[in-house]
């Protein structure tokens, strides 16, 4: 009842900014109700996942003639409901000040409640017609919301391409679910769970699946539009497309492939290890060489959901092999992934946000020492940063963690593919986390760290105590979540316990605050313990220092190897702390080239140093595709221009060939 | 309760033997190029003095400057009371496992990056960038001896892999010596030996871990020098513990255990540390873009060691 009347709530807020959308406040007023109803619908999903009411259904008699609408919140769908509304609530509660900086907000808060809707209903949707309708209020609200600020060229092309690749997407969702009706037409999942799906029919259900839920997450090679399309949002609403967005996508993925689709071969789980492999490594490739902070967030999103994709390959993957204990696990460490990411990325495009509101830049090279003039910001942003690089003791290394754990285990399969192909997964997962730190070290340092490079970062001022706040909540969310990992999966084990049939927990070995996956001798980690030994150090290394040292400081210019530069522009800059990682990986994927342009001697015009990069997805893959469609265009083109004899004969032949077809149709 | 007591032994044994260690490469390197050298303790007076000296702080240095330093210090003490040293009965062995050992010693990487970049000096974003690039590479490949250990030993805890050796349950394999190589590469990457980085360069465009701290001073560069010291025996003791775990004491071992556990240890670090100086001696450094063929081979090894398993016999 509480999440209905919520659910219900978020359209009228939607009407009712279209209706007061000139008053100033109403915009406030509409974020507060939108706060109200996230977190409404959070405690209905906690209440769930309590497993106080079981698995609710609800039947509402609208929707097509023969179909009403099925409604149905499982565990699966209360975990997402937790991460969605967590996330939307403080995206609401930092919209209030920060929607007030924004000129085009008339043009962002209607939309927003609706975007929130249809996340929250593709979640409870017991139906595919109710499932792609949501799905498709998902993307459409999202949709105006990048393109509210319109008349930036670039903001229209990420909307078009966007665009674009969400009817793709749907495009594959609907045969998908279509193949799993069948013939009968019956669209509840209910009777999607009973059918026998082998063969054919199997096979392109997965294939339909994985493009269509793969395009909205942003699997390499189907990620094009979102490093575009994230970063055009106002930063509230790019905090929930790449934080939570993209788990709804996943959500998808895990209803239908681990849900709905009874056996999937351990082949798909295979090949989605490796394309999560593939996209985590390109994703932070491409994160490490932005200059927008924003894109490089987007970019980071991708990558992570690369991680994602791979545990819950791996977990197809043991599945399929009836190692259900493996398989609930790596479906455990993938979800907890799911749940750090949303967190982190809502934390880091929050912070992108407050540091544009304070700025107006978004690029990091116009930046830096931003931590002084924003303290509390700066170092909630930096929470993010070390969570996003996998560092201990936060919530993203243990996720990561467990995916390495549980990759470790895959060997033991007897694939030979999986025994040869699980190690190089592996060290592609692993490089793909080792340069994550690299990228947000670079991130932080050049907009946060150094001395201010323009005349905007050294006025800045901080942000409103509002959207202060939503960043310490976050901020303290990725220190709790990693710090009692142990809590956090057997909440998880409870969610993934219909899913894969067994009843598991992560600790069972040695108990509360020690992660032992599999068993206490194959490995284990302590979050709580290494933070309690680890404040104990840390004091007594403060402790010995200032018992047996001096604690004067003296406050003098920066000694730069005996260099006096007062100019702020030699301090490194993003391109170039990224210049080493570019030659080692850049070479190759990028084909990076770096060329020096001296000028002749007694020229005083300044030398240059350029590079030159493709992107090898949009001019290898979309390119191409751009060029056939433009070929097959062409050719079509040329019959807009045939005489009027040309014309009758082409009506002739196609009638001729139309009644061959009967006639060889009726002969068989 | 014995675990917490060995426990409490190793932390303060880590931290003493740290500098000695040090010492000792910095005397044999010195006595190998022909130079008479500081006395192998000389690393503790340098210690102490640092810490009677103010220290310096750039105007434009924020928190983090002043913080790194000891985070950095507390996170690597932290990993090197982990690792097994004389015996594996210690109280923290489940607490972290090799893959959460890696990600702990990321703690004090990235923490030092950023002070190189917080005061905004060309030489501190050098550093930075290229310790980033180093470790891009190293911890990968670290994580892969991880996984071929995980593989042959079933496990990733240190302790479990001590008790699996010293089992007898595992033979000459070509895994185990592709990992040992691994490990060794990463580890003159990680605590940035010749040829990788030198130790003792300054004002050298080829620095790498000295151009990040170039603008500590006083009690803030002595936690940044005890933080290398404190890595490098941890290095020491952790390739001693995987891949030579002979001597070391088992639960239930009483004190004559523990005793030869002990001698054990320093006869390991000894012969180490001797063989460390002597390899810097004979090699010369590369150039920093070659760093990338020396670290991509170092991970293209760890990934064999895992395959390999599957192709060859054990002896």
């Amino acid at each position: 009842m509480l999440i209905a009347s919520a659910l219900l709530s978020l359209p009228l807020l939607s009407l009712f900014i279209i209706a007061f959308g000139r008053w100033e406040r109403a915009h406030a007023v509409a974020y507060a109700g939108c706060f109200i109803a996230c977190v409404s619908l959070f405690s209905g999903g906690l209440e769930h996942l309590g497993g106080v009411w079981g698995a609710p259904n609800l039947v509402l008699p609208f929707g097509l003639p023969w179909l009403k609408a099925h409604f149905r919140i499982d565990n699966l769908s209360a975990l997402f409901l937790l991460v969605i509304n967590f996330s939307g609530a403080i995206a609401s509660a930092y919209a209030i000040g920060y929607s007030e900086h924004l000129h085009e907000r008339r043009r962002v808060t209607p939309f927003y409640p609706l975007f929130l809707f249809g996340m929250n209903t593709v979640l409870v949707a017991d139906d595919a017609f109710v499932f792609l309708v949501a799905w498709e209020f998902m993307s459409l609200a999202s949709w105006l919301m990048v393109l509210a600020d319109h008349e930036k060229p670039d903001n229209r092309r990420a909307a078009a391409v966007y665009l674009m690749m969400a009817v793709f997407g749907t495009f594959c969702l609907l045969p998908a679910l279509g193949l799993m009706a069948g013939a009968g037409g019956d669209y509840t999942f209910a009777a999607m769970r009973l059918k026998d799906l082998s063969g054919v029919t199997g096979f392109l259900v997965v294939l339909l699946t994985l493009l269509g839920t793969g395009s909205k997450a942003g699997l390499v090679p189907l990620h094009v539009w979102l490093p575009l399309a994230h970063p055009a949002a106002p930063s509230h609403v790019s905090a929930l497309m790449s934080g939570v967005m993209t788990k709804v996508a996943l959500y998808g993925l895990i209803r239908i492939l681990f849900d709905l689709h009874g056996d999937v071969g351990w082949q798909w789980g295979a090949a989605m290890m490796v394309v999560g492999g593939i996209t985590a490594v390109m994703g932070v490739l491409y994160a490490v060489m932005q200059d927008d902070i924003k894109t490089l967030l987007a970019y980071s999103t991708v990558e992570n959901v690369g991680v994602v994709v791979i545990g819950l390959g791996l977990a197809i993957a043991f599945k399929a092999d009836g190692e259900n204990l493996l398989a609930a696990l790596a479906l455990v460490a993938g979800l907890y992934h799911i749940v750090n990411h949303s967190v982190f990325k809502s934390l880091l495009f929050l912070g992108a946000g407050a540091v544009i509101t304070a700025t107006g830049k978004r690029s990091i090279s116009q930046l830096g020492g931003l931590l002084n003039r924003l303290p509390v910001t700066g170092a909630a942003f930096l929470v993010g940063a070390a969570a996003a690089s996998s560092l201990p003791p936060l919530n993203g290394f243990v996720s990561e963690w467990l995916i390495l754990q549980t990759l470790f285990k895959g060997p033991g399969l007897p694939h030979w593919a999986m025994k040869f192909g699980v190690p190089v997964v592996g060290a592609l997962l692993a490089l793909a986390a080792a340069l994550a730190a690299a990228c947000f070290v670079r991130a932080y340092g050049i907009a946060f760290l150094g001395r201010p490079r323009t005349d905007a970062a050294r006025q800045a001022g901080e942000v409103t105590f509002g959207m202060r706040a939503s960043l310490v909540v976050l901020a303290g969310a990725c220190v709790v979540l990693g710090v009692i990992p142990v809590t956090v999966t057997d909440a998880l084990s409870h969610v993934v316990q219909p899913l894969t049939g067994v009843s598991f927990k992560v600790s069972a070995d040695l108990g509360w605050p020690w992660l032992s996956p599999v068993s206490s001798n194959r490995g284990s980690y302590s979050g709580t313990v290494l933070v309690m030994v680890g404040l104990a150090l840390f004091g007594a290394v403060i402790l010995l220092v200032h018992r047996f040292g001096t604690e004067a400081v003296r406050r003098a210019d920066a000694w730069d190897c005996g260099h006096r530069e007062d100019i702020p522009q030699t301090q490194y800059t993003g391109p170039s702390f990224a210049q080493p990682i570019r030659r080692v990986f850049g070479g190759t994927v990028f084909r990076a080239r770096e060329s020096v342009v001296m000028p002749p001697p007694g020229d005083d015009s300044p030398a240059r140093h350029t590079v030159s990069m493709i992107d090898p997805v949009w001019d290898g893959v979309y390119g191409r595709i751009g060029g056939i469609v433009n070929w097959a265009a062409d050719l079509v083109n040329r019959l807009q221009y045939l005489t009027v004899r040309g014309y009758l004969l082409m009506m002739f032949c196609t009638l001729v060939f139309m009644l061959l077809v009967v006639a060889v149709r009726q002969q068989s | 309760m014995t675990a917490v007591v060995w426990q409490i032994v190793q932390i303060v044994l880590v931290l003493a033997t740290a500098p000695l260690v040090t010492g000792w490469v910095r005397w044999v390197k010195a006595r190998l190029n022909g130079r008479r050298g500081a006395p192998p303790w000389q690393p503790y007076r340098d210690f102490y003095r640092l810490l009677q000296k103010e220290a310096v702080v750039a105007h434009s240095a924020s928190w983090i400057f002043r913080a790194a330093p000891y985070i950095t210090f507390a996170s690597v003490w932290l990993a090197a009371c982990i690792v097994p040293t004389f015996t594996t009965n210690i109280f923290l062995a489940p607490a972290a496992d090799l893959i959460a050992l890696v990600a702990l010693l990321a703690i004090g990487r990235f923490w030092t990056a950023l002070a190189g970049m917080d005061v905004g000096t060309a030489f501190g974003g050098l550093g930075a960038s290229r310790e980033m690039m180093i470790a891009s590479l190293a911890e990968p490949a670290m994580l892969m001896v991880t996984f071929s250990l995980s593989l042959v030993a079933g496990t990733t805890q240190p302790a479990q892999i001590v008790v699996f050796v010293l089992g007898g349950n595992v033979g000459i394999e070509v895994s185990l010596g592709l990992a040992l190589a691994a490990m060794l590469m990463v580890a003159i990457a990680e605590n940035g030996r010749i040829p990788i980085d030198n130790p003792a360069t300054h004002l050298e465009l080829t620095m790498v871990h000295e151009a990040m701290v170039l603008e500590y001073s006083g009690r803030h560069l002595a936690m940044i020098e005890a933080a290398q010291m404190v890595r490098l025996t941890l290095f020491m003791a952790l390739i001693a513990c995987l891949f030579a775990p002979w001597g070391m004491a088992m639960p239930g071992a009483g004190l004559p255990g523990i005793l030869v556990g002990m001698a054990a240890f320093a006869a390991k670090l000894f012969i180490l540390a001797t063989a460390l100086a002597w390899f810097e001696t004979v090699i010369a450094k590369m150039r920093v873009f070659r760093y990338s063929d020396f670290l991509g081979g170092a991970l293209l090894l760890g990934l064999l060691a895992t395959i390999f398993l599957y192709v060859s016999e054990a002896v």
